[in-house]
């Protein structure tokens, strides 16, 4: 039992806090700008670099260097949709896929370019994980993760119920058109869009660095989970993208998990979770899980 | 370099420029007729490269077969197992904004390349195929083979051109196109157009096998590393952009130039000492991602355009 | 006479690089309402569409009390004090009733809120103990009082209503009718669109036909309801009506 909890159990929540950072950005840009955004893993990718560097330069730890690195995210994102996708606003969204697509390979091709394609470690080392209870092994990076992503979430909840600017994106999200005709700047609720978004995904991009090390296709790896994770939650729903990055890391770690000596799948095959679980939503749900929208 | 060696590097750059025509007529089908935004085409590509490399490979202990079987036979199998691919996933996603297919498609070429990868016995993992044939081999070696396979190769490009020519003119190819310009209008008219989405979808995802099952007998060995999606999907989609969507002499001429762009620089940044090689490989790639964008926003509608009257706004 | 609040000068406008309305002319007094009539694809919504910025205009000028609004961009006329509800899709599915109301007061804030509020909810009593549901609860007359409810939150001058009545009961339809008659006395400018001619004619001070596009007969309520060849092509056929209306217009 408590092996599960421990190497199973805890991994896949951690797995799933990082998909759910990332799938809020992925659900709230397909809710209000429409397209199914490639290049989002490569923005997570992004922000563990620019961390990675100020590791390197001043020296600081990770988490002292994720603020600054969100906020170079969000220049980014900003820049990047300046530049690639307020061009092709009025075209039809597929456009902008195949842009974005684009710009997932520049992103990733200049961060080889800067950085070299070899994988760094944060801080080099073994953590001990802290013990609770006797046998309750959590490594401390865990809870970091963990808890960040709780608190993200809380705020986001009550940003988007409560705030007029999260109302406005809800509202956006819901139908452009009738937005406008309501006064509410579109163009501010879509550069907003790109800075939460962005930040979200520089803090996941930093936390698999933290987990693991940091790579130049951390990012792209993660798209596909966190595609699925976007449309379980049901699309324009942040808060469903929450719920739907844990069911997707935390059933990725679980599928390898021994039953009476046989494991469903073998973890080779994990991030085929994502997949299967998004063909099946597609079939039967395409609107996700909780009371999410069909786009047209 | 001399005027034969000239030559004969012409040779090897028609032949895989020629796999590229095939896959940007394929993608063509899929996205310039069908208006469906495939992302996986790696995928397809590798179903149809260890489709054929397994067909037609001598018997190996290294992974299930080979079963020696004519190169035709293997063409015709890696069509008809990608096409089953394509026809599953269309028939799960047309019905759904185009989008939803993008996601999915990346999706299957992921786990792809994961089957692949992982299941040594059936394609030897990471360490890949060897030993795969070339057409009359047999008759003709080592410069002459080259000719003979660039011949093959063209030809399977013209039969695809053919196919795709009849796509575009058909009735429904004409409505496509309107229709890839403005998703609300398609809605409408509903199902037989999704009927023919998938149709193109298939017919695209056939060929797009049959590109890799070429360039697997090319190679003579078909490895995981061959199915890199940049390699793959991003150049075709880049190709077809700049030729010219919806338009099939366009997506021919967009696979060799974006090809010859692409064979040139390396050329080029291969002079370079090595450390200086290997960043400019990320140059060329960036350099290739910042073209599409290019082509996309200034120079949408390729090399031969299909020019939609101009709006005139407020 | 003062400055009409607003005036649709030889306006052309439409789709893409496809006019679908020429040279219309509409022009609306202070505390009046206009009333646009006309067959199904005439191009009424999109003459409203127009007002708001929503398509694009060919030629022809649309002037808000005197000054042009073709440039001026959609999210910029409620801080004008222009509010527009359209004719479908006119509320906010997954927002509550309440959340839907507060939207309309972020481009222009009333005075007191609070006191708007309530204003508008004693308008619309229905809509008093939905405040929390989401509005993509809502029956369809609901949803279109919500609809109206939210354009008047930010107190605006002049209100665009494309069909407030369309899929209602006849009983609903007198409530809003009723409504509008009420909000103009508050002081307020209205242009709607209605398919219920023969009832909108009845509270319009100028009525509009428009048929394919163009200005086919324009008078006041009264005059267009007297005009037999109005009655004979715009108002005979409207089963909606008939049950009603029957003894006193047939001949
Ligand atoms: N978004 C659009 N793009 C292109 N054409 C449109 C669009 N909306 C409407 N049209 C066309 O414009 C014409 C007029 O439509 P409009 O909606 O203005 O009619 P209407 O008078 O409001 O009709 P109804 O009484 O049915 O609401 C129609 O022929 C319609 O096909
Ligand atoms: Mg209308």
């Amino acid at each position: 039992m408590m092996e599960f909890i421990n190497f199973y159990l805890i991994p896949g929540i951690t797995l799933g806090s990082i998909y759910a950072l990332g799938a809020v950005g992925v659900s709230m840009i397909f809710g209000i700008l429409r397209f199914a955004h490639f290049a989002h893993g490569d923005l997570m990718t992004t922000g563990a670099y620019i961390a990675l560097m100020l590791v390197w330069v001043l020296g600081v730890s990770p988490l002292v260097a994720m603020p600054i690195a969100m906020a170079g995210t969000a220049i980014v994102a900003l820049l990047l949709d300046r530049l690639f996708y307020r061009p092709l606003r009025e075209l039809p969204t597929i456009y902008t896929v195949i842009a974005s697509f684009g710009v997932a390979l520049i992103l990733r091709s200049l961060i080889q370019v800067l950085w070299g394609t070899e994988a760094h470690v944060y801080s080099p080392g073994f953590q001990k994980p802290l013990i609770f209870f006797d046998s309750l092994r959590i490594a401390s990076r865990h809870i970091q993760i963990i808890s960040t992503t709780l608190a993200i979430a809380v705020a986001l909840h009550f940003f988007l119920k409560h705030s007029r600017l999260g109302r406005s994106m809800r509202a956006v999200s819901d139908d452009p058109e009738l937005a406008r005709i309501a006064g509410i700047r579109t163009e501010r609720v879509i550069a907003f869009t790109w800075i939460t978004g962005a930040c979200l995904a520089a803090m996941a991009g930093i936390f698999v660095g933290l987990d693991t090390d940091v790579h130049t296709n951390l990012g792209w790896n993660m798209l596909l989970p966190m595609f699925a994770a976007a449309l379980l939650g049901g699309i324009g729903k942040p808060m469903g993208a929450i719920a739907g990055g844990l069911i997707i890391g935390i059933a990725e770690e679980l599928v390898s998990y021994p039953v009476l000596g046989v494991s469903l799948l073998s973890p080779s095959y994990k991030s085929a979770v994502a997949f299967i679980i998004m063909l099946v939503l597609l079939i039967f749900r395409p609107q996700g899980l909780f009371k999410g929208r069909l786009l047209q | 370099m001399t005027a034969d060696g000239l030559f004969f590097y012409f040779v090897a750059f028609m032949t895989m420029g020629g796999i590229y025509a095939i896959l940007c007529l394929a993608l063509n089908m899929q996205w310039g007729f069908g208006g469906l935004f495939n992302a996986g085409i790696a995928g397809f590509y590798a179903v149809g490269a260890y489709t054929g490399a397994i067909l037609t490979s001598a018997r190996s202990a290294s992974h299930v077969g080979g079963f020696d079987l004519p190169i035709v036979v293997g063409l015709i199998v890696a069509g008809i197992l990608s096409g089953l691919v394509g026809w599953a996933i269309a028939r799960i996603c047309v019905r759904l904004k185009a989008d939803y297919l993008a996601m999915a498609s990346i999706g299957i070429a992921e786990i792809i390349r994961l089957i692949v990868v992982n299941e040594e016995w059936l394609t030897n993992g990471s360490l890949g195929i060897a030993g795969i044939p070339r057409p009359l081999e047999k008759l003709f070696n080592g410069r002459e083979a080259e000719l003979v396979f660039v011949v093959f190769v063209w030809i399977l490009v013209a039969v695809t051109y053919l196919v795709a020519q009849r796509l575009r003119v058909s009735p429904w190819g004409r409505v496509m196109r309107a229709i890839r310009d403005n998703d609300v209008a398609a809605a409408s008219i509903g199902k037989d157009i999704q009927r023919f989405q998938t149709e193109t979808f298939i017919v695209g995802a056939v060929f797009m096998g049959i590109a890799g099952a070429l360039s697997a007998h090319y190679f003579k060995f078909f490895s995981p590393d061959a199915t890199e999606p940049l390699l793959v999907t991003f150049l075709t989609w880049v190709m077809l952009i700049a030729g010219g969507s919806g338009n099939n002499r366009g997506a021919i001429a967009g696979a060799l130039i974006i090809w010859a762009i692409w064979s040139l620089t390396e050329m080029l940044t291969n002079q370079l000492p090595t450390e200086w090689a290997t960043r400019s490989a990320y140059i060329r790639m960036l350099l290739i991602g910042l073209f599409l964008q290019f082509v996309l926003q200034r120079f949408r509608s390729g090399l031969v355009p299909e020019k939609p009257p101009e709006l005139r706004p407020r | 006479m003062n400055t009409p609040v607003l005036v649709i000068e030889n306006l052309t406008a439409g789709y893409g690089t496809t006019a679908i309305v020429h040279d219309v002319n509409v022009t609306l007094q202070e505390r009046e309402i206009a009333v646009i009539v006309g067959p199904n694809g005439a191009g009424k919504s999109t003459l409203l569409k127009a007002v708001f910025g929503l398509n694009n205009c060919f030629s022809g000028d649309i002037l808000y009390r005197g000054s042009s609004i073709l440039k001026t961009g959609t999210a910029n006329l409620v801080p004008m004090g222009i509010s527009a509800v359209p004719q479908s899709g006119n509320v906010f599915p997954s927002l509550s009733v309440t959340e839907n109301l507060e939207i309309g007061t972020y481009a222009r804030a009333p005075k007191n809120k609070a006191h708007t509020m309530a204003r508008i909810l004693s308008l619309f009593p229905d809509l008093k103990d939905k405040l929390k549901q989401d509005a993509g609860e809502l029956s369809g007359g609901q949803r279109q009082m919500l609809a109206i409810a939210r354009a008047l939150m930010s107190e605006p001058q002049l209100l665009l209503l494309d069909e407030p009545t369309a899929g209602l009961s006849p009983a609903f339809l007198e409530i809003i009718f009723d409504l509008i008659l009420e909000i103009r006395s508050t002081g307020l400018s209205i242009l709607m669109v209605e398919q219920n001619a023969r009832q909108a004619l009845r509270i319009a001070d100028t009525g509009y036909v428009l048929v394919n596009g163009e200005n086919a007969y324009t008078g006041s309520g009264t005059e267009l309801l007297a005009n037999d060849e109005v009655r004979r092509s715009f108002l005979g056929g409207q089963a909606r009506l008939k049950s009603k209306q029957s003894d006193s217009d047939s001949p």
